[in-house]
């Protein structure tokens, strides 16, 4: 049926005469997206094709899309460090626990919020809201983190902040007001608790709600640079994004100095390095993000702007 | 309508006592009780230490130990000329990213509408999209492999074309636009899903009937597309001008952080509250400087809520 009404618009339009200016901006449309969607990736086949390209070619020549040299000399570098297993397990864990724990409180949270009959909704939906209107700024936060706390050198203080945050918990509203009340009407007839109606009967319905907020939850563990900047400086091994950052940071500041002594750096592969390690910590995104990039979709497009 | 009135009167005529609301109430208030505590933990507790931007901090001393030195720490900044830089400096960026980012995401939305091939669109979408789940580390990487001047792709090419290498990491003059270009990049794809959206939610009779009237692909645009998408850009332009004192740190922090003679060219907000906490450790002037923009902050979300609320109440945060 639905099949046959497409037709029919499908027919209808190609009736419709297509004007010069049609054909224009058509045109344009398929040039400007085709540089855009290739400009969006450049850089990356820049970095792949470089990783897998000898030092001394980098060095001489500049990178490159294609390798001229093919080694993969960086990656047994990275690999024969040792600790980037050690990252990828840290930054695994911590994705893991977090975004489930993240999810858990979200979830519950974000129904609570929107329950008609709760009537504490508006007192505790403005206490979570004000946070994102007015905050302490970084130094009352760092203070906090380092000295009341004493987070400074503890996973803690990256697993913590990243677990709960006012955008998700509305996302999470949002996605459970679409969900008819009558539904948690008849759980309660059932004789069934607010609670156990939020794990049997809410939670399987929030599925693709529980996917957006659980993919943005993922996406903000494994892309962690900046908490790791403040409180994680003197760890051993750190969560892989900000080892990129130390990497990149590192291998500057060496090859300034060493620059500044006139001396060569053939010895040190940090081009290449760099490189492979980029490779190595994003890889994993770069593999998944087309899989799931609708629910993000799904979460601009619900969550938006509104409270 | 009327129905509902009566109701909440009734239900207001036998309201139980408070104590009897919270009891009835308590697996709900349970429920909530985690995230409540996540804010108070992390977004409450930090407020009392604002009061660090009121004394001399003395680490020995603590926050509320050392000499209050009153509104110091804020003319301090403001009289050496560099709070109102920084100011400046973040409101211009911020309204180049947010006219530049509608400018190009609505374009993107309309251009994608036009192209026929399925196929094409979802590719092509998907590669735009590509840049905004990367780290911003990582889009420090990608810029500085482009643009460094020893092995940079920009100066292969220009040395191959028989050009002279630009030397774009030794000058802070090129960089507002390079910051500019690269947000577009990263943001583009993203953004234009907002809009992509409310094009497909045009009703496809009216566009038709526009065309069977003889519009043309540019009256069609101008007259049909543009102005149904009007309402989102103006709600998405005046929530951005709310937020127009925040700086996007990663950003400016991965591609010009740690370089002084490019930085100070583009310094924003962030960028010296970070330096003079974790360099500095002048928790007294961070502290000046991040209240400031707290405020101003607040000043403005709530001046455009106010606005929202009265063109488009739906939309308004609260």
């Amino acid at each position: 049926m639905a099949k046959t009404k497409e037709d029919m618009l499908e027919n209808t339009t190609s009736k419709i005469k297509l004007t010069a200016s049609d054909y224009v901006i058509r045109g344009i449309g398929y040039v400007f997206i085709t540089l855009f969607a290739i400009a969006s990736i450049f850089p990356f086949l820049i970095i792949l094709g470089s990783s897998f390209e000898s030092e001394e070619m980098i060095i001489s020549r500049g990178v490159t899309l294609i390798p001229r040299q093919f080694t993969t000399a960086a990656y047994e570098l990275v690999i024969k460090g040792g600790t980037i297993w050690a990252s990828y397990g840290l930054t695994i864990v911590m994705t893991l626990i977090g975004t489930g724990c993240g999810l858990f409180i979200c979830s519950m949270t974000g129904y609570a919020l929107q329950r008609r009959d709760f009537p504490y909704r508006n007192v505790i939906s403005f206490f979570i809201y004000f946070t994102s209107l007015f905050q302490a700024g970084l130094a009352p936060y760092y203070l906090l983190m380092t000295q009341t706390y004493n987070l400074n050198n503890s996973y803690l203080a990256v697993l913590l902040p990243l677990m709960v945050s006012s955008w998700l918990i509305i996302l999470m509203k949002n996605f459970a007001k679409s969900i008819p009340h009558e539904l948690t009407e008849s759980g309660k007839i059932d004789g069934a608790g607010d609670f156990r109606i939020f794990t049997s009967i809410m939670l399987p319905m929030l599925k693709p709600g529980l996917a957006t907020v659980g993919l943005f939850l993922a996406l903000g563990y494994w892309n962690e640079w900046y908490q790791s900047s403040l409180f994680l400086q003197n760890k051993d091994i750190l969560p892989l994004q900000y080892r990129l950052y130390k990497i990149i940071n590192e291998a500057q500041s060496l090859k300034n100095s060493v620059a500044s002594q006139y001396v060569t750096v053939d010895s040190l592969p940090s081009e290449s390095l760099k490189m492979a390690t980029a490779m190595m910590t994003t890889g994993p995104i770069i593999f998944l993000y087309p899989f799931v990039q609708r629910y993000f979709i799904g979460g601009i497009t619900v969550g938006a702007v509104k409270g | 309508m009327q129905n509902a009135a009566v109701r909440q009167k009734v239900i207001n005529d036998r309201r139980p006592s408070a104590g009897k609301t919270l009891l009835r109430n308590r697996t709900l208030l349970l429920m909530c009780l985690p995230a409540v505590i996540y804010f108070i933990a992390f977004s409450y507790a930090p407020l009392p230490g604002i009061y660090v931007a009121f004394v001399n901090y003395n680490y020995r001393a603590g926050i509320f130990g050392s000499p209050f030195v009153g509104l110091k720490n804020f003319e301090f900044v403001a009289k050496s000329g560099k709070l109102w830089m920084l100011t400046k400096n973040t409101i211009l960026f911020n309204l180049a990213f947010i006219l530049l980012d509608n400018l190009l995401s609505v374009t993107v939305a309309i251009l994608l509408k036009e192209i026929q091939s399925k196929m094409f669109r979802k590719v092509s979408q998907t590669m735009m999209f590509l840049p905004y789940f990367i780290s911003q580390v990582l889009v420090g990487l990608l810029v500085f492999s482009l643009l460094n001047s020893d092995t940079g792709f920009l100066n292969v090419v220009l040395t191959k074309l028989g050009m002279e290498p630009l030397r774009l990491y030794k000058t802070g003059d090129p960089w507002p636009l390079i910051i500019i270009l690269v947000h577009l990049w990263q943001k583009t794809g993203y953004n234009s899903v907002v809009y992509f959206a409310a094009i497909m939610g045009i009703d496809d009779s009216i566009i038709e009937a526009s065309m069977i009237d003889g519009a043309n692909g540019w009256q069609k645009i101008r007259h049909i597309i543009l102005p149904s998408l009007r309402p989102t850009i103006v709600i998405l332009l005046l929530f951005a001008l709310g937020g127009i004192v925040k700086g996007d740190f990663g950003l400016f922090w991965n591609l010009v952080g740690r370089n002084p003679i490019l930085f100070q060219k583009v310094d924003i907000i962030e960028m010296f509250v970070y330096r003079a906490t974790v360099s500095d450790f002048n928790f007294s002037t961070a502290s000046a400087v991040g209240l400031y923009q707290s405020l101003v902050g607040f000043v403005l979300v709530l001046t455009v809520n106010t606005i929202v609320k009265k063109i488009e109440p739906d939309y308004s945060l609260f």
